[in-house]
Formats: C-alpha cells, structure tokens, sequence
C-alpha cells in the first residue's frame, strides 16, 4: 500500500465514520435518556435516503403512509392508556401530539411535493418525513415497558429492527437508490483530491455535533434531558418528565440519522436493508464512548470508518467479519474501564 | 402430583411422540422435525439465558458453525456423517469456549452485545468464506445413516431428532437439579453471591455457555443432514433472535419451554405464512417478518414470563418426600478455642482520594463473636467486603487460619472457611428453602457435570440434601424445607441465609449487618440463634450499628469512625469509652 492509497483510504473512512458519528452520537442520546440501546437508527437513517430518492423520481414516498399507519397506531395505544387511567381530560393533547401534527407533516409534505421543489426543499421534506417516526415507536414500543432492565429493551429494540426492515421492503420496495450528489464541487489537498461531498459530510458532522452541544449546555430543554440521563428518578422530582425527555430524545436522534441518511445516499447506494450495518457500526462507535460519551462516541465511529475502509481494502468479502470481530475487545476493553455495581436481578 | 404422576406424564408424551410420525402427514412430521431440531437451541438458550441469566443473540452462529462443519467434512470431502457430527461438536465447542473465556467476564449488557457481535461476524464469515460456497452454499450433503440405513424420509430422521430431544430433556433436568445445575441457577444472584458459596462464578458460566453451544451443535449437524442443503441464511441474526424469542415465548427458565416456544414459533410462521397471502396479496414476505417482530414485541410487553410457567401454575404442586437421612458430608477440621483465627494487620483501602479504611488492625479468636460498629461512613462495610474479598485492600495483610487471603478470589476465601450473609439478602427466591441451602454445601460436594446429568451423584446428592435440612432444622426453618425462599419474611429470609452459610460447614461466619431492617422479635430471635451458634463453638465477625443488639450479645466490640480504628475491647469497656460515645452523639452532654 502507497501513502497515495493510505490517504485516499483514510479520507474515504473518516468520510463514511463521520456519517456513522452521526448515528453514533444519536444512539448515545438514546441510550443515556431512555436506557433504549436503540438498534433502527441504521433503519432511520436508510428510510431518509429512499425517501429523499422517491422525491427526486417525483413519487410521494412510502413515509408517508408510514408515517399515518404509526401515529394511528400511537394515537390509538394512547387514547387506550388514558382511559385505563381515567385520564381523558388529557385526550386533545394527545390527539394533537400523536394523530394531528404527524398527520400535519405528511400533508403539508404531500402539498410542498406537488409545486415541484428545489433539491433543499427536498431535503427538508425528507427530514421532515422522517423524524416523527422514532417518537411515534418510542410511544408504541418503548413506552410500555420503559421501567423494564435494558436488556429487556434491548431486545425489543433488536426485533423492532426487524420490523423496520419488513416495513421497508413493503413502503420502498427492493430497489436501491443513490441519490445525486449535494455539491460537486472537489478541491486537492496534500496531493489527494477530495470530493465536495467528502467535505460537506465532515462538516455536517462537526456542525451538528456542535449544535447539540450548544443544545445540552445552554439550554433549559437541553440540561433536562441531561438530569433525566443522570437521574430519572431525581429528575422527575424537580418536574421533568422522562418520556417527554426521551420524546424529545428521539426527535433529535432520527434528525441527525435523517442527516447522516441524506450525507449517505449519493455516496453509497442505500436500501431498504442497508440501516442495520449502518447502525450496527455506528453502535460500535457508541460502545467506544462507552455509550455515554459523545465526543467517545464520535471519534469511536470514526476509527470504525477507518477501520473499514482500509479493511475493505485488504480484503472487501471480510470487512465486515472485521468490523465486528473488533467489537469485542472494544467491548472487553469498555467494561474494565467501566466500574461496575451490582449486576441487576431479574425474576 | 407426586413424582409418580411426573413420570407417568413424561412416558405418555414420549409414547405419543413416538406415535406420532404413524398418524401425521408427511408434511406435519416434516414441521415436527423443524421444531424438534430448534427446540434443542431454544433449551441451549432456556439455560444460558433464563437459567444463567446470559442473554445471547448469537445462538444461530453457533449452529451454522457445526453445519458448515459437517457439510465441509461429509459433502466437500466425502467422510461419514458421524465424523462430521464429530468435527462440528468439537469445532463448535471450541470456539464457544473460547469466545466463552474472551467474553463472559463481560457484565450485564455488555456481554449480550459482544454476542451480537460475533453472532454477525461468524454470520458474515460464512457466505464470503471461498471453501464454503459463499452464498450459494454447499449442497447434496449425504443423510445420516446407520449402517446401510440411510435416514432419507422426514419420517425416518424423525426418530433421531426426537429421540435426542428427548435424551436432552432428561439429561437437562438431572443437571438443573444437580450441585453444578444448582450453581447455574444461582448465577442470576450475582457474581458476589455466586462467589460466595465458594463456586467460581466464571467457570459455571462458561459450562453454561459451552452446553448452550453443544445443544446448538447439534440442531447443526441435524439440520444439515435432514435438509441436505445448507446456506448462510438460516445462520444470520434474524435467526439468532428468532432462538431467543422461543425460548422465551417458551419460558425462559424452563427446559420443557424451549420445545413448547419452539413449537409455537415454527407452528406461528408457518400459519402466518398461509394465511397472509390471503390479507394481502403479495406482500406475504415483507409482511411475514413485520407481522412476527409485532406479535414478539407484544408478546415482550405483556407475556415475559413464557408459556410453560403461566401453565405450571395452574398445575397440582409437586408433593415431595422430606430427604432420609444419609452419612453426612465430610466435616472441617475446626481450630481449638482461643486460637487466633482472623488476623487484619494495617488494612487500607481508598477510593480515589478517600480512605475508606485506613490502617485497620485486630484479631478474632477462635469460638467468640465480634462486633465490627461505627456510626454511617465509618467503614464497616468495606473492611467487611475487604474481609470477604469483594474488596482488595490497598495496603495490609489479612490473615486467616495461618494462610494470607489478602489477594485471594472471593470463591477461594469462602473455601478456605469464611461463610458470609448480606445485608441485602441475597436468596434465590425462586429456589425452595432446601436448595437454597444446598448452595451451601457445594464447597464440600465435588460432583461434577456428567455426573449430575446422569444421575451418577446421588449418594452425595442424599447427604447434602440430609445436611441442608439439619441447618434448616438447626436455624429452626425446619418445617416447610420445599417453601419457596422469596415466600418468607424479611427476618426469616436472613435466617436462611444463616442457614446457608452454616451448611458450608465454616470456620468462621461473617454476618453483614443482620439486624438491619428487623422487627423487635426477629431480632431477639437473631440473637438467640448467634448464641446457640456460639454455644456450638462457632465464631462469628458481626458488622452492624444496632447498638443495643450489638451488646447483649458479643464478646469484644471493635469501632472504626471515619475509617480508622477507634478502640476495642468488652462491650461495658466501649460503652463507657468517651471517644465512643462522642463518636456516636457528638460529645458528653
């Protein structure tokens, strides 16, 4: 290997592990509000790029009825809980949170599509589309048994992945789509060109990051979601209510996995199945920051995209047995540093 | 129901599967088949992941590993099935052993993730691989045969697969009621808990996790020889959840629940892939999946405890026969009284920059029972878990029956004659008073895994069952021994623990503060029981701030403040001892 191909090799990484930070660092919000290990991020991220690709062809994406079929499904679940609790002063609320402003999206998104839209336009269609849907399974999903031990929620977590998967064969159908690139604009530096859309990819990453830390530290919403990481119970005495918490967690979480989702389309092709590598790897990342750091996290899911990309280069069919087989000392290595109490009990 | 009527149970559903394949279609024994060969992982995971709490997601890596064996050996290279049946269990145990002592030290979901990891690495390993056919897999594997018998129809295999479920129900059963079954069942405890009846937690987790990786060799080699045609995809991730879902739609916990999750599971994606055509038309693949997450989902949100124990409950309770006598077990030399027993010379232990405990000294003589106290933060408790070696001490030498256990594992010290209770009682609740005892003597048993699974334990198993009952009669829990131990009081609950260390036949008992959380009566009771304990010479390190307990009953008093040791010596002496006093209420009024 020629330093030529090392750096051709380490951009294309850092390119792919930028998009994997996104993920990563999603996860890792998940994680630390809501104890979720939240697997179907790799699947937001994989809908965001079929759904922008359907607005390219000028189709109304699959997310959209996805997206009905969920916030009924939710409103439903929810209109049942509070009778249970005999809460239904609580009721419009509910409807305007679960039936009315998803239902909101999809229209207006369905109105914008039919005037034609430039490409940003689009984009935010798509993000648009695609950020109800996490809160809508957190609401379906999670919500019940949000007190269970997270291997619990791991579980469910890793068969909701599976469901996602069904759902995206069903929406989007089989074929893959790779969307045009954002820029194409490309620039040479040290001797090695590097495309636009590397650049923009890197700066997406680094701009979102910031933002969100900008968002934990000097916001009220923010520095809540950080109590209830720390303390779920001492939290929810000083008012903040966890599952707002974790609502507010997941509408982040699938923003920047729409991000990273749009960041991937015109660079790899993107289908339906392809959101459990993405979210694997970018989970690998998490582990990394020990799933509660997130610079860990992100600079852990950059390593990965190094990783792989010189993997890939080494011996492509393998990659991935690499990727994956480096998860257990990460993962070995994580639980040392980590002090442990108690394990949890469970009968 | 006696174990007559268990029994009797057990040889008709026997009869009836043997019958079976004469009355089914060909179709129906083929599906019988299915669930028959992944009931063996879904048992492989009820003890892995109900029993001993490890909740693997890579179950199916292990499977496609002994198939991939067998097909390698039998169809790429032209050797019998049986060599292959050979190499897979051989391939895939080793590799389970090894990824076992790579991973298990793990804890809680760490070790389920790195399961996740290899499960999808193995799983990727098998379609790139250039010698395994890649992703169009190896196919015309040879079918087993038995001489010239060749095991081609769905009806002859039959027999085979049954018959191993059926050997492995049986063995499985004899193991879980066992002295290693017994420790398996405890390790949802805890590893301090594991530790402390003298079992290495490790070593019982990996046993667990190389049997789970040895049932799912063969539901490999089976699945191999009975389809003949093996590729990656039955292998993968999806799969690997699908096992775990059986075994917990089954039960997890419960052997018999890995057949019943495996047969609803098989018969449920079978009856979904008939009737969701007839929903919507061509979409029965996509919706197929969707449809099976959804009901898994619902099922782990209102149904987790499985089948088999919501049906055991409603069944006649198991009457079983108070254990005979039998030649107790082999007893410990004990130390004359008055010998020096314990030494801690200079303990120190920090957190960072806090000393917890700093330079500690004292002794505990042989036949006597004393009294760590002090007010909150004083240190009791991590110069108790030092002491047990939950902790290392920074600095120091602790000293029992004239050998250093200062670096020594938790399951060590135990052995060596240090029994310990909990402050936060630590039982299996699930377990009866007699077993829970049982775990007590494994130290002093020696049966080992086969030994259980066959059966070939049962003079020991006669004593130690005998022991278990005289310290629960000794303790006075005498009366009910198959009571399940979460059914009692606090007080009693302590008791038992009690109970439980003093079948480890110890030379001395370290109590975690015994009295915390009791009513008046229990601890009268308490004291009474340390004092015919005593009575019996045995000596007992007390840890507790329950001052008024603390001395009407002991010899000596030893009182740490702000982690160093504050004074020692007769109860009277401490009581009028000013630092004491000052220490406990802030100064002479």
């Amino acid at each position: 290997m020629t330093s030529d191909i090392a750096a051709i090799l380490a951009i294309d990484g850092i390119a792919t592990g930028a998009v994997y930070a996104l993920v990563a660092i999603g996860t890792v919000l998940i994680f630390t509000v809501t104890r979720v290990i939240f697997i179907p991020f790799g699947d937001i991220a994989a809908f965001t790029a079929l759904t922008l690709a359907a607005l390219d062809a000028k189709r109304f994406p699959g997310t959209g009825a996805l997206v009905v079929i969920l916030a009924c499904l939710a409103t439903l679940i929810e209109i049942i809980s509070l009778l249970r609790a005999s809460e239904l002063r609580l009721l419009p609320r509910a409807l305007l949170f679960y039936l009315v402003l998803p239902l909101a999206v999809v229209g207006a998104a369905w109105l914008v599509m039919r005037m034609d839209p430039p490409l940003a336009i689009r984009l935010v269609l798509a993000l648009m589309l695609i950020t109800p849907i996490s809160p809508l399974l957190d609401r379906i999903v999670f919500r019940p048994i949000a007190d269970g031990t997270v291997l619990l929620l791991l579980t469910v977590s890793v068969a909701l992945h599976f469901a996602l998967v069904g759902l995206g064969l069903l929406f989007f159908g089989p074929e893959g789509v790779r969307t045009e690139p954002l820029t194409s604009l490309s620039t040479e530096f040290a001797g090695v060109l590097i495309s636009g859309q590397t650049m923009l990819i890197v700066i997406a990453a680094l701009v979102f990051s910031g933002l969100l830390y900008l968002f934990f530290d000097f916001t009220l919403v923010g520095k809540s979601l950080r109590a209830t990481a720390v303390n779920r119970t001492g939290s929810r005495l000083m008012g903040i209510r966890p599952a707002r918490a974790g609502t507010i967690a997941y509408l982040l979480g699938s923003l920047m996995a729409g991000v990273s989702g749009i960041l991937i389309a015109p660079v790899n092709t993107v289908f339906y199945d392809s959101g459990f590598l993405i979210g694997l790897k970018a989970f690998v990342g998490a582990i990394v920051g020990g799933m509660t750091s997130y610079p860990g996290a992100a600079i852990g899911a950059v390593g990965v995209g190094i990783l792989e990309s010189f993997a890939s280069f080494e011996s492509s069919a393998l990659k991935d047995v690499i990727v994956f087989s480096l998860l257990i000392p990460i993962l070995i290595w994580r639980s040392l540093a980590s002090l442990h109490s108690e394990e949890e009990i469970e009968e | 129901m006696t174990r007559f009527h268990v029994q009797l149970a057990a040889l008709a559903a026997v009869v009836c599967l043997a019958l079976a394949p004469f009355v089914l279609s060909p179709f129906s024994i083929t599906l019988m088949n299915y669930i028959g060969i992944y009931s063996l992982v879904a048992i492989g995971l009820a003890l892995l992941t109900g029993v001993g709490g490890i909740v693997s997601f890579g179950q199916a890596a292990f499977v496609g590993v002994a198939a991939y064996a067998t097909a390698w050996v039998s169809a790429l290279n032209g050797y019998s099935p049986w060599l292959g049946l050979v190499f897979g269990v051989a391939l895939t145990c080793g590799v389970a052993a090894i990824l076992g002592v790579v991973t298990l030290r793990l804890q809680g979901h760490f070790l389920s993730l790195s399961t996740v990891a290899w499960g999808l690495a193995i799983g990727f390993l098998f379609g790139n691989v250039e010698g395994l056919g890649r992703f169009n897999g190896i196919s015309s594997i040879p079918p087993i045969s038995f001489g010239s018998f060749a095991l081609v129809t769905s009806a002859q295999i039959y027999f085979l697969i049954w018959g191993i479920v059926a050997a492995v129900l049986f063995l499985g059963y004899n193991l879980l009621d066992s002295r290693i079954g017994r420790a398996m069942r405890a390790l949802r405890g805890g590893n301090t808990l594991v530790e402390s009846l003298g079992i290495n937690a490790f070593q019982i987790k990996l046993v667990t996790f190389v049997i789970a990786a040895f049932l799912a060799s063969l539901s490999g080699w089976l699945y191999a020889h009975m389809s003949r045609f093996i590729s990656p995809g039955p292998f993968d991730a999806g799969m690997g959840i699908e096992y775990l879902m059986m075994s917990m739609v089954g039960g997890a916990g419960s052997l018999l629940g890995g057949v019943v999750g495996a047969a609803i599971v098989t018969l449920l994606k079978n009856s979904v892939q008939d009737y969701l055509p007839l929903i919507a038309k061509g979409a029965s693949g996509q919706l197929e999946i969707v449809a099976f997450s959804a009901l898994f989902i619902l099922f782990l949100q209102w149904a987790r405890q499985g089948i088999v124990p919501f049906v055991a409950r409603y069944l006649p309770k198991l009457q079983r026969e108070r254990p005979q006598p039998a030649p107790p077990l082999p007893r410990r030399a004990q130390p004359a009284p008055g010998e020096l027993l314990l030494k801690v010379d200079g303990a120190e232990r920090r957190f960072g920059g806090l000393i917890a405990v700093n330079n500690v000294s004292f002794e505990v003589r042989s036949g006597e029972i004393l009294a760590v106290i002090g007010p909150n933060g004083a240190g009791k408790s991590t110069m108790f878990n030092c002491l047990t070696g939950a902790l290392r001490v920074n600095k120091g030498e602790i000293v029992f029956t004239g050998r250093p256990i200062t670096r020594e594992a938790q399951s060590r010290i135990a052995k060596a004659g240090i029994a310990r209770t909990f402050q936060h009682v630590k039982l299996r609740p699930r377990m009866s008073l007699l077993e829970n005892v049982m775990l007590g003597t494994y130290a002093r048993t020696g049966a080992g895994l086969l030994a259980g699974a066959f059966r070939l334990n049962q003079r020991e198993e006669a004593s130690a069952r005998h022991e278990a009952l005289m310290q629960l009669e000794r303790v006075g829990l005498g009366d009910k021994p198959f009571e399940l131990a979460g059914n009692l009081p606090l007080g009693n609950q302590r008791i038992l623990e009690i109970a439980r260390a003093l079948a480890a036949d110890p030379t001395l008992l370290v109590l975690d503060e015994p009295a915390a959380g009791l009513r008046r009566q229990e601890k009268l009771r308490l004291a009474e029981l340390l004092r015919s304990l005593r009575a019996d010479h045995l000596t007992i390190l007390i840890v507790e701030h329950d001052m008024e307990f603390v001395m009407s009953l002991v010899d000596r008093i030893v009182v740490l403040d702000f982690g160093s040791k504050l004074c020692e010596g007769a109860p009277a002496a401490i009581r009028s001892d000013e630092r004491v006093q000052e220490a406990y209420l802030g100064g002479v009024a």
